[in-house]
């Protein structure tokens, strides 16, 4: 084993890289929990996002008309979801996992022709001059740009959900439900939307995946990250900003384990893959203070 | 303007009708979707739900459709515990691998030795280590209020990479010239969960099936177990005050299903499947939560869906060698089909009502 | 001329009509009460005037101008303005968050922060802004509501059954500032069906009886006695007490300590009290106070140290509730719907809910479900639960006969301790004086009962001794015959006495 042959630059650097589809699929499920909606569906909103982009990628030669695609499949996929859980009422929990089950049917169906396609190159930006500050900038300032739209988007939601009307009125329909629809509040239009944000943002998370990571199509190339997002979700007690946390200390033992592999590190190759999986457990138990908002996966049927 | 009426007491008519209308739509849209691909949509459909059953080449199909259907039926009836309680264990394919592990290791262990003990002992390890599996989801939400349904789920993807771990290293077969993979259990009769009838399909995995089927059934209609699992679901609090114990309950109904998960596990590593490999897991785990809805949760009702999740398993099988269906149209259909369920569901409690006027 | 005026409205749900034909006026500044039993249709008339319910029929005018609000917005762009009875606060928000939630063209959140100050000061309602909603006493959650109200400077501001969670001292403050409101020009609904309170405050009364209006009336020259005929319409039937010899000790509590179960519950204090055989032991308290906590410890869904709690003798802190019923104690908490009963099961799997320990409702551990039926069967005719059939649903049960159907459980499992929360919230008049007989009916027989309830006549009528519960420290015993309500909001009041700011 050679522990020297890990660059803690790079190891940094590339944590943010592995961090930013659960970051980017975690904010949308955040602001759709603080609607009070339960979604489950993350991983096979992922998925499709990650077929749905990688598709429209390769088709038209930019990356970022990938990503919007990404964001429109995840974001009807997500209207499925709010159609039956808010207008057919069914039950939160099953519809999220019949969501995930069908979602990684049809990106196996729709990418079939993309097997062992490449993607097109979406190059790193250099930020001038805050790129050049010596160790912080190839850690912080070299990326391709989803890595800022991750953080752009988590500050976006933060001032969403903390600073205007409608994060506030969102943020009511998410806690009680049935005092927002008394105060004339639209419960399930508001919910219908979030889940929408939650779908695109999903999305996104997955084409990050398959269009930058990867970067190619596979099969239930996800590998559990829509889930990851959920608990990273829990860990941030609903807050975007630890968000940030959770999504960077899951990147770090993902990034680390790899490094510790490709370092021929005495453990099976086997058990270091186990490790985000389990420090997400680790995670969750430690973590598990926050308060859910009030109505959390209750249905709401609005009677007299 | 559409409006939902809570109906007083939940339609019987509906509740039996909604999983049979959920089938027809599946019928329909997936023969769209089949079209969609370019295949005939009812040559299709009928190669999938009636070949299986009904072709020349049914006697071969047949028994097959004990050998999907039981692990689907016996890993569906112990979710279907959990779920009525509000228990969410959504690893039980993490559960059935790890049972399928321990049970394995039980039987590699004794090997070569003929003794009758021990397959009976392989299928009492395979519930231990299922139960055990499902037990760290469990008693960390009673411990630390952890939520169950993610941790199950992290734990199924710690369950493949122990897999992986057995097939490649602990459990590779000495004899095996370095391929991944244990010895073939199905070829060590001691160990081998064999067909108890020539070309029936029938193995103990199948009479376990069965036997769990009527004891859930007995035990939800009949025993006070049962009446307290759905107290649990349907009011948490008043089933505080009727004296249940959640953590109690969390505790059963999870162990319930990692037991039966585990043995699920245990009989196909060493029957249909024969060997610990890397992929001898094909999401039985995951199809069986779509069983267990489909079954509405009741027992009876699951082993009809668990049939019906077989054929589909079969008949796209045959779909994809006949016809050159995708092997991923068949996981779509799966999908839909629970989709549709979960729709048509609202039948049951609501009434749908056509009417002008008022905003909801 | 009058602020509005409701012409023939009407509105019919499926198998009820809530509303038949009603009309009245309200005029400027005036005190407006609403006067009915539970189901007479009082919440579906103000719904539909905050555009909650859109009427089949019927017209409303508000300053001449027609008044049809799609959506409670409308309402309250047009001056109407509602205080709920529950359902509008969102615990885990600010007090500024959730009034900015109730407003139309909310200022930003620094500048409500500013006015609920001003506001609530001004009107004797002292509030603070950043305070967390699920914090706050009841008395000071409704504050907030009417703040919300006031802040958008109403015509008509609606009020439902506001006194309902309210200390005797807090209804005088708040019957100050809807005075003051009306000597301001604001015109005022005023719904309830406590008729002290109407003729205390109000300056005219409709009284609704099954959907449509039976009368009205100047309250202030009109007897209480007078308006509660024309509201259920036949002479009430005032419960019978008979005098009895108390037994023997039947519950001691000693000390009982517990933490709050959860972050908006209440921790029970040191709350000592002894309730005999025979006895009827009344306990008193605005909402919040330790209620639910204490039906928790004394059921057994709350374990507490094993001496805390002795039923006749016998230490049962530790027991389960079914361990407690075994050695006689029932109960029946305030929550119908998910608690005391499970709304989407039958009536004969909500008698197995509790009675299967003392009616031995399973055998071996199977339940024999025909002896359920036949015990379900007996509560609904002996307490005249109004059912098509034992095998409906708890939840398509009226809330007066799903509460019958509660406390008949429990009183027809012959217990030696009863302990009931709110017997008759949201009960009709004649079912609530049908419990309140069974009640003292089960003493007489010889059990010691627990009754805890807020509402304080209800208390006076059925009890023998007094206590009221504040904060979770239960004061010290009084004999009910000897107490003047004064007395009572004292004892009430505790250390939850809200500073008055004028």
């Amino acid at each position: 084993m050679d522990l020297s042959s890990i660059n803690p630059i790079l190891l940094l650097a590339s944590l943010m890289v592995a961090a930013t589809p659960i970051l980017l699929a975690a904010i949308g499920e955040l602001v759709v929990e603080r609607a009070g909606v339960l979604n489950l569906g993350v991983e096979g909103m992922m998925i499709t996002g990650a077929v749905c982009g990688f598709m429209v990628a390769v088709s038209t030669g930019s990356p970022w008309l990938g990503f919007i695609g990404a964001a429109v499949g995840g974001a009807i996929l997500a209207l499925l979801f709010g159609i039956l859980t808010q207008v057919l009422l069914s039950n939160q929990v099953a519809t999220g996992l019949a969501l995930t089950l069908f979602g990684l049917g049809l990106s196996a169906l729709m990418g079939q022709n993309y097997i062992g396609m490449k993607a097109p190159s979406f190059p790193d930006w250099h930020i001038p001059l805050f790129g050049d500050i010596p160790i912080i900038g190839p850690i912080v300032f070299q990326h391709d740009p989803m890595v800022y739209v991750g953080l752009i988007l988590v500050a976006a939601a933060w001032w969403f959900l903390h600073k205007t009307r409608a994060g506030l009125v969102l943020r009511a329909v998410g806690e009680n439900h049935d005092a927002a629809h008394a105060l004339g509040y639209k419960v399930v239009r508001v919910r219908i939307l979030a889940i929408m944000f939650g779908g695109a943002c999903a999305g996104l998370g997955g084409a990050y995946l398959s269009l930058v990571r990867v970067p190619q199509w596979t099969e239930g190339m996800t590998a559990g990250a829509g889930w990851i997002a959920l608990a990273i979700v829990v860990f941030a007690g609903w807050k975007p900003w630890r968000l940030v946390l959770g999504a960077y200390l899951f990147g770090g033992v993902t990034v680390l384990q790899l490094n510790l592999q490709a370092a021929g590190l005495a453990i099976p190759v086997e058990y270091l893959s186990m490790s985000p999986y389990l420090a997400t457990i680790v995670v969750l138990v430690i973590m598990s203070a926050g308060r859910a908002p009030g109505s959390l996966g209750r249905i709401f049927h609005a009677s007299r | 303007m559409i409006q939902l009426e809570k109906r007083p007491e939940p339609s019987r008519a509906w509740a039996f009708a909604t999983p049979l209308l959920a089938v027809l739509l599946t019928m329909l849209f997936g023969g769209m979707l089949f079209a969609l691909l370019g295949k005939n949509p009812v040559e299709t459909i009928r190669t999938i739900f009636l070949d299986p059953l009904f072709s020349e080449f049914a006697w071969y199909y047949r028994p097959q459709l004990l050998v999907k259907g039981a692990p689907l039926v016996l890993i569906a009836i112990g979710l279907s515990f959990g779920f009525r309680a509000g228990i969410w264990n959504i690893g039980a394919e993490g559960q059935y691998i790890v049972g399928a592990i321990c049970g394995a290791g039980v039987g590699l262990a004794f090997y070569p030795m003929d003794l009758r003990l021990i397959f009976p002992l392989m299928v009492i390890a395979g519930a231990i280590g299922g139960t055990l599996w499902a037990m760290i989801p469990g008693l960390l939400r009673v411990k630390f209020g952890t939520n169950e349904i993610l941790v199950s789920l992290m734990l199924v993807y710690v369950a493949e990479q122990l897999l992986a771990s057995m097939a490649l290293g602990t459990m590779r077969n000495p004899d095996g010239m370095g391929f991944p993979g244990s010895r073939n259990l199905a070829q060590y009769p001691s160990a081998a969960n064999l067909e108890l009838i020539a070309g029936s399909g029938m193995h103990w995995g199948v009479v376990a099936a069965f036997i769990a089927v009527i004891f859930a059934y007995i035990t939800l209609s009949r025993h006070i177990f049962g009446f307290q699992v759905r107290l649990s679901g349907q009011g948490p609090r008043a089933a505080v005050f009727a004296g249940v114990n959640p953590n109690r309950m969390i505790l059963i109904c999870l162990g319930i299903s990692g037991a039966l998960a585990g043995m699920a596990g245990l009989f196909e590593v060493a029957g249909p499947a024969g060997q610990i490999s890397i992929d001898f897991n094909v999401g039985y785990g995951f199809t069986a939560i779509i069983v267990a809805f489909l079954g509405r949760l009741h027992p009876i009702g699951i082993l009809l869906a668990g049939g019906l999740m077989a054929l589909t398993y079969i008949g796209g099988e045959i779909a994809q060698s006949n016809l050159g269906l995708p092997g991923a149209a068949i996981q779509l259909l799966q999908g839909m089909l629970l989709f549709f369920l979960l729709a048509v569901d609202l039948l049951t409690n609501y009434r749908i009502k056509f009417k002008t006027g008022e905003a909801v | 001329m009058s602020l509005i005026s409701i012409q023939g409205l009407t509105k019919a749900y499926p198998g009820v009509v809530a509303n038949k034909n009603v009309s009245f006026d309200i005029g400027r500044g005036e005190i407006h009460a609403l006067l009915g039993e539970n189901g007479a249709g009082k919440s579906t008339l103000v719904k539909a005037i905050y555009g909650l319910v859109k009427p089949d029929s019927g017209t409303m005018t508000l300053e001449g101008e027609p008044f049809t609000p799609a959506e409670p917005r409308a309402a309250r762009a047009a001056g109407v303005a509602m205080v709920f009875q529950h359902f509008s606060l969102f615990d885990a928000m600010n007090v500024a968050e959730n009034i900015s939630l109730g407003m139309e063209n909310p200022p930003p959140q620094n500048e409500i922060a500013e006015q609920v100050r001003k506001v609530s000061h001004q009107y004797g309602l002292p509030l603070d802004p950043d305070m967390i909603v699920g914090d706050l006493s009841a008395g000071e959650r409704q504050r907030v509501e009417i703040i919300r109200c006031l802040l958008q400077s109403p015509k008509l501001l609606i009020m439902d059954e506001p006194t309902s969670v309210l200390t005797p001292q807090e209804v005088e403050i708040l019957f100050q500032t809807l005075r003051k409101l009306a000597a301001e020009g604001t015109s005022i609904l005023y719904i309830s069906h406590k008729l002290e309170e109407i003729r205390a405050l109000c300056d005219h009364a409709t009284v609704l009886r099954l959907g449509q209006v039976v009368g009205e009336c100047d309250p202030k020259t009109t007897s209480a006695r007078e308006m509660a005929e024309m509201m259920v319409g036949m002479v009430l039937h005032v419960p019978a007490r008979r005098e009895k010899p108390l037994g023997d000790v039947a519950l001691t509590l000693t000390n009982l300590t517990a933490p709050a179960p959860h972050q908006f519950g209440t921790a029970l204090r040191g709350v000592t009290l002894e309730v005999r055989k025979g006895e009827i032991f009344g306990i008193g308290g605005v909402a919040g106070n330790g209620q639910d906590e204490m039906v928790a410890a004394l059921s057994g869904e709350m374990r507490t140290q094993t001496d805390m709690v002795k039923i006749a003798g016998q230490p049962a802190g530790h027991l389960a509730p079914n361990a407690r019923r075994a050695i006689g104690l029932c109960a029946a908490p305030e929550e119908r719907n998910g608690h005391a009963a499970i709304p989407d099961m039958s009536l004969i799997e909500n008698t197995a809910l509790t009675a299967t320990t003392r009616k031995n409702l399973a055998n071996n551990g199977f339940v024999q479900w025909d002896k359920a039926r036949d015990f379900a069967k007996e509560i609904i005719r002996t307490f005249d639960v109004r059912t098509p059939s034992e095998r409906s649903t708890a939840g398509s049960l009226s809330g007066g006969n799903l509460q019958k159907f509660v406390i008949g459980r429990e009183i027809m499992q012959d217990p030696d301790v009863l302990v009931v929360n709110q017997p008759t919230w949201g009960v009709d008049a004649s079912a609530a004086a049908a419990i309140r007989q069974a009640l003292l009916d089960l003493a007489a027989q010889g059990a010691a009962v627990v009754v805890i309830s807020q509402d304080l006549d209800e208390l006076m009528e059925v009890s023998d001794r007094f206590a009221a519960l504040n904060d979770g420290k239960l004061s010290a015993p009084r004999d009910a015959a000897t107490l003047t309500i004064e007395e009572i909001g004292l004892m009430l009041g505790g250390a939850h006495d809200l500073e008055v700011a004028q």
